[in-house]
């Protein structure tokens, strides 16, 4: 009898822990692009097919361009397949002069107005897309490594309760659907993981490249929320913990996405 | 100007079937949508491409607004001799743009 017993405490303890590690245990992080159709996927492989490589071209004319008084983003920087190699894997990232954190695009904008004394281009420019696309394309393949400066801890954590937190008429958060429901059907569509490792991506929604901030954007006049000002702090917030949020999966820009 | 990507392979044996690649940025606005003020924004769309291989037309395609923005066209052509292929799109607002690429055939 009491080997009995002894047997059904083992099994219930193996149950028990078999539940908690149900329960702690994360899905593994899956990009968008694994959900997408067969189709979409050979856009995205392919560099002929591929539209964002557009903007790629454009980029790579700008980076060579001489803005303002004597600059080209070349003159400082040089060759970028070698010197921006990595850098969109590592950015939203902490700017001393400012002392504030800064997304890819906020940097490209700061190295306009500090250096080239130029005015900032706006968000969404083909100018702004292309520059950003190009300095992107060089970290393709390259896991995304989120900037591990001590600053960004607290902008960070902001970031994670602004995902957390539900907002809109329709009182959702970012975590109820790409942490909790990805790969259930929302209007037609597969809910991803919402991986942000594909940005600037071209979305065959859009007809066009757009940022991380237009998807953000996006999903938040679509919980019928107030988007913050472009290139606000709460943005660039939310990017850090997206970033954090998907760190390890490959830079896959310009992706293409539905 | 818009941007293009082609793609052509720069040699190739007499007699092999080729693919061709096509990518060119364009808004392809199909004239039915509404802008941001509310107004129709007029129509701008490429209407005809064509792919001629030494002068020859090998490939040609009518567009229509149903087609979507940087159109993608990939067409098989057989190699025959080395030459060139230009490349055309014509379109709305007198859109017009040439390119061409070089092959060898040996």
């Amino acid at each position: 009898m009491s080997g009995r017993g002894a047997a059904l405490a083992v099994l219930a303890a193996l149950l028990a822990a078999a539940g908690t590690l149900a329960q702690t245990t994360p899905a593994p992080k899956r990009s968008g692009f694994d959900t997408m159709s067969a189709g979409v996927q050979a856009m995205q492989r392919d560099d002929q097919q591929n539209p964002g490589m557009l903007w790629v071209a454009d980029g790579e004319v700008l980076w060579k361009t001489i803005f303002g008084i004597s600059f080209s983003c070349a003159h400082c920087h040089g060759d970028a397949t070698k010197t921006m190699r990595g850098v969109a894997a590592r950015y939203p990232d902490w700017d001393k002069v400012d002392g504030r954190p800064v997304d890819l695009v906020q940097r490209i904008n700061l190295c306009r107005t500090r250096y080239q004394q130029v005015l900032p281009l706006p968000p969404e420019s083909v100018e702004m897309l292309g520059l950003e696309a190009y300095v992107a394309v060089q970290s393709r393949g390259m896991p995304l490594a989120p900037s591990t400066a001590r600053e960004l801890e607290a902008p960070r954590e902001r970031g994670r309760r602004l995902y957390e937190q539900r907002i809109g008429q329709l009182n959702l958060s970012c975590a109820l659907c790409h942490d909790k429901l990805p790969g259930h059907v929302l209007a037609g569509a597969t809910i991803p993981q919402g991986h942000v490792n594909g940005y600037p991506t071209y979305r065959l929604e859009w007809q066009g490249l757009g940022s991380l901030q237009r998807r953000i954007r996006n999903c938040l006049s679509g919980v019928r929320a107030a988007p913050p000002p472009w290139n606000s702090l709460e943005m660039v917030e939310l990017e850090l913990y997206l970033t954090q949020r998907s760190a390890g999966l490959p830079v896959e820009a310009p992706a293409v996405r539905p | 100007m818009a941007r293009t990507l082609i793609h052509v392979p720069t040699t190739a044996r007499k007699g092999e079937v080729l693919e061709v690649r096509t990518l060119i940025a364009h808004p392809m606005e199909t004239g039915y949508r509404a802008g941001a003020d509310g107004r129709t924004l007029p129509r701008d769309i490429i209407r005809r491409f064509a792919c001629r291989y030494n002068g020859e037309l090998v490939f040609s395609a009518d567009l229509y607004p149903a087609i979507s923005a940087n159109p993608y066209l990939a067409f098989s052509v057989i190699a025959d001799a080395s030459g060139s292929f230009t490349f055309t799109w014509e379109g709305d607002n007198g859109f017009a743009q040439t390119e061409s690429a070089t092959i060898t055939v040996t």
